[in-house]
């Protein structure tokens, strides 16, 4: 039944125009397509990392470290595991990408830098297709959606490198702050903690999603509550244990045994619910709308003018092939 | 073999048992034969264990009372076989040093009565305690580990408590040393803790040599103790060497980082380490046994000597406990209730770890290794061992010839050798740089030179075009002047040079009247610059002329 709108008066004889089937049409035709999620996941080795995304997506999707050590990369590397899940009909196509190596070394200069080059190539990448004579419609998109900060549970404050990597983190990417292994955490600690990286965050000027300035009114009280509580102080877990008949995922020590689900336990729950119920799609358009288009901005301003600025090592590679693919 | 071996254990002891006053060293000696190898490895083990190992003497023993240290020689040779003789030569040797040092050892006696020397224990005890001890501990890791708290909860007191909050409520830049000492008194015995903490160690992005200060440090202690010991007048020397390092390895699940590889190679030779896993409440049993063997297996793959708790035999607990390390521990500055009791612990929501169950982590091993049972032996191997090595290194550097004989890796010739070839590479790196830098300065003042002459050329261009743009300027000029003249004679029909005549035929007149009248002085003042002028300047007299004539 079509709604009135102001100055439209009701239709007489109630026909069905049809308009409320546009959205069962999108829904399926998105169906068909699939979505396609991309998440970058940083953070030091022995942090939970490959952990947290197979709880978060309740299968294998990351790439994990068998009992045998791999040996240390000397620089950061970016590897990424693409997998295919399906619930309910609709396939999502996510793909991981994790770097093994970072802050891990005794000298941890600028290895920020593969990683921050790395989501720069994928946006030139999109751009390069975006401008192509002949170009897809539906062009693969393997821009970082989302990445996931994850700080050790120290207790104090944010490291000097952890504030480094976020201040260049946050301009290109969405960045959601993580405190790992929280189960290292008394429930006053975890608040403390909580407290001073909040004061950190600020302190430095690093915004990390959801992004205050640019949220609808609609989302405003929930994202309110969802910095309330950041950073999410998590617990990763895939092994099942029964407790009086009832399967629970979490990890059980001669004391007790943490529960991952459990809101009480640690903020799991919440993080999964932002990160996959309700702030999916919002994470995907921000990307496409916000930081693709800053990076767009930047990248073809530079191009007009007769100048190579360079921005960052990349762009004189960016540069050739962007006049390259100009067919 | 063994047969032979038990003979001659036995012809050993037989003879040496008789000897009531020979200066034989014999038990000592006897006893020292068979376990020859410990005293190089262990501390050197007090003559106490001597006779211990001395078999209760074998019945047939009449070797006469020949004490003479002559007739003892000869027995020596009749006992011996010839197989047997090579062996004796370099037990020997090894035995003839023990002998000079346990010169006066022998058999132990008991005695009839009550003498009093059962005492000396006491006496000594009660020594140590008037003078109380000295204990040096220091404790190396990231930040936020928990080592603050784990030496209040070790220690029972708040060591570091809110009124001087530890170093890691303040933010350090740089790796500093920091120690902190305390007294405690436990049942009448004093203790003379000090702490040295490093805040800051691995909590920069850069983190090379940031063990550089730690190794100062302990070294620094070093050559303080040396200086003390080699002074003429020697007073009570105060122990300020850290006997004991605790390293904190974070609880990643993944075994030690490379920090922690880096700096435990470069201390394991000065300071007794002790690897512990911080923060353990965070690991499964499961995971926790996982770490540990890992962090076992680097250790030995990085050839990394760590302290190891000496075997004590009856001590089967002992040994199991030993089994733990590296330690997991937990530390708190809260106590908590659990069933009533009040315990050192941490609360979560889905159970409380306590501290002091040996259940939940190893801090009751590492407690008791550490003070209740080996904490002399810590300092005795820092004394023996760690100081020894530097102080063979030191005097061994210095060129000097070492008064005491030390097992070290390396003898002073190799040493020697090394440190050349380290000069030479150093000297070569620093030509190499010194190049390098000549290259640049060179090319920097090319590059400057060349720009001088380029704008001098410029300079040179511009201002020649300026004077030849002058210098066309004057040209036309002078032909417009010269176009003039000739218009204006062609016009008059009258030359410049008539013109001249005729004025200096009327200056001539004007002197010979000014010669005349040369009282009048008005007339000359004004005539003689008229007169210079007119010579200098003719052609300002043409003007005049000119405007005469015009007019």
């Amino acid at each position: 039944m079509p709604q009135a709108g102001p100055g439209v008066s009701p239709v007489e004889g109630v026909t069905y125009v049809g308009i409320d089937t546009l959205q069962e049409q999108t829904r399926l035709k998105a169906l068909r397509r699939g979505y396609t999620f991309n998440l970058l996941v940083v953070g030091r080795s022995g942090l939970g990392k490959s952990t947290f995304v197979n709880t978060l997506f309740k299968a294998t999707v990351a790439r994990r470290k068998s009992g045998e050590e791999e040996p240390l990369p000397s620089t950061t590397e970016v590897k990424t595991v693409s997998s295919s899940l399906s619930e309910g009909g609709v396939r999502l196509n996510l793909t991981i990408t994790d770097t093994p190596g970072f802050g891990d070394h005794i000298n941890n200069e600028n290895c920020w830098e593969p990683i921050v080059s790395y989501i720069e190539a994928q946006y030139g990448r999109y751009l390069q297709e975006e401008q192509k004579v002949d170009r897809l419609l539906h062009i693969p998109d393997t821009r970082i959606h989302c990445c996931v900060y994850f700080i050790p549970p120290t207790g104090h404050s944010l490291s000097s490198l952890d504030v480094e990597v976020l201040q260049r983190l946050d301009k290109i990417v969405n960045v959601v702050p993580v405190v790992a292994k929280a189960d290292t955490l008394t429930l006053e600690e975890r608040a403390a903690f909580k407290e001073r990286i909040r004061a950190d965050l600020s302190d430095h000027a690093i915004k990390v999603y959801p992004l205050q300035e640019y949220e609808d009114l609609d989302d405003a009280p929930e994202n309110m509550k969802i910095r309330e509580r950041l950073p999410f102080a998590v617990v990763g877990s895939t092994t099942w244990h029964e407790i009086h008949g009832k399967k629970l995922l979490g990890r059980r020590s001669n004391w007790g045994l943490v529960e991952v689900e459990n809101k009480s336990h640690n903020d799991f729950a919440y993080m999964r619910d932002m990160l996959i119920r309700t702030h999916m799609q919002d994470l995907i358009g921000s990307t496409a709308e916000r930081h693709y288009e800053n990076f767009r901005r930047a990248r073809l301003s530079t191009k007009t003018t007769s100048k190579v600025n360079i921005v960052n090592g990349q762009d004189t590679d960016h540069m050739e092939d962007l006049n390259e693919s100009k067919i | 073999m063994f047969r032979s071996q038990k003979t001659l254990q036995s012809k050993r002891e037989m003879f040496f048992k008789t000897d009531g006053g020979s200066g034989g060293g014999g038990s000592g000696g006897g006893g020292g034969g068979t376990p020859l190898a410990a005293p190089t490895t262990a501390p050197p083990a007090p003559p106490v264990t001597a006779p211990s190992t001395a078999p209760p003497p074998p019945p047939a023993n009449t070797t006469g009372p020949a004490s003479t240290p002559a007739s003892v020689a000869s027995i020596k040779e009749q006992l011996l076989t010839t197989k047997e003789r090579k062996e004796h030569k370099d037990e020997e040797n090894k035995e003839n040093k023990l002998v000079k040092e346990l010169v006066k050892e022998r058999r132990p006696r008991e005695v009839d009565g009550y003498v009093g020397f059962a005492n000396l224990p006491n006496q000594v005890y009660r020594k140590a305690v008037k003078r109380g001890f000295e204990f040096s501990l220091m404790v190396v890791g990231e930040s936020g580990l928990g080592k603050s708290t784990l030496i209040n909860s070790m220690f029972l007191s708040d060591i570091y408590s809110n009124d001087h909050p530890g170093p890691s409520h303040r933010v350090k830049k740089t790796v500093q040393v920091e120690t902190t000492k305390v007294l405690l008194k436990e049942n009448g015995v004093n203790l003379m803790l000090t702490v040295v903490d490093t805040p800051g160690f691995g909590d920069a992005v850069d983190n090379s040599d940031c063990w550089q200060p730690i190794t100062d440090y302990v070294e620094t202690k070093y050559e303080e103790y040396l200086n003390c010991e080699s002074r003429v007048n020697r007073t009570q020397i105060s122990d300020s060497r850290v006997h004991c390092c605790l390293y904190f390895i974070a609880p990643s699940g993944h075994g030690l980082k490379p920090l922690d590889v880096e700096f435990m190679r470069r201390l394991h030779d000065k300071v007794n380490i002790i690897p512990v896993i911080a923060k353990a409440d965070t690991l499964t049993p499961d995971e926790c046994q996982h770490l540990k063997k890992q962090v076992l297996n680097e250790i030995a793959q990085h050839k990394i000597k760590i302290y190891e708790f000496p075997d004590e035999e009856g001590d089967a607990a002992g040994s199991k406990m030993k089994q733990r390390v590296p330690f997991a521990v937990v530390g708190s500055n809260t106590t908590v209730e659990v069933e009533g009791k009040k315990v050192r612990g941490r609360k979560y929501p889905w159970g409380i770890v306590e501290v002091e169950n040996i259940e939940h982590c190893d801090f009751i091993p590492l407690r008791n290794m550490m003070i209740r049972t080996h904490m002399q032996d810590l300092k005795d191997v820092t004394n023996n061992v760690h100081y020894e090595n530097y102080r063979c290194r030191k005097l061994a550097g210095v060129g000097g010839a070492d008064g005491k004989i030390k097992v070290s890796n390396k003898n002073p010739l190799a040493q020697m050798e090394e440190e050349k070839k380290e000069h030479t590479n150093r000297m070569k790196k620093m030509e190499t740089e010194m190049e390098q830098v000549f290259e640049m300065k060179v090319k920097e003042k090319m590059s400057k030179l060349t720009e001088l002459e380029a704008d001098l050329q410029k300079r040179n261009e511009s201002m020649r075009k300026k004077l030849e743009a002058d210098l066309s300027e004057l040209d036309e000029e002078r032909e417009r002047f010269e176009h003039e003249r000739k218009a204006w004679e062609a016009a008059n029909g009258i030359t410049v040079e008539e013109l001249r005549r005729k004025s200096l035929e009327s200056i001539s007149r004007e002197t010979s009247s000014l010669a005349s009248s040369s009282t009048t002085s008005g007339g000359s003042q004004k005539s003689s610059p008229k007169f210079s002028r007119t010579y200098s300047l003719p052609r300002h007299k043409f003007k005049q002329n000119e405007q005469c004539n015009q007019q």
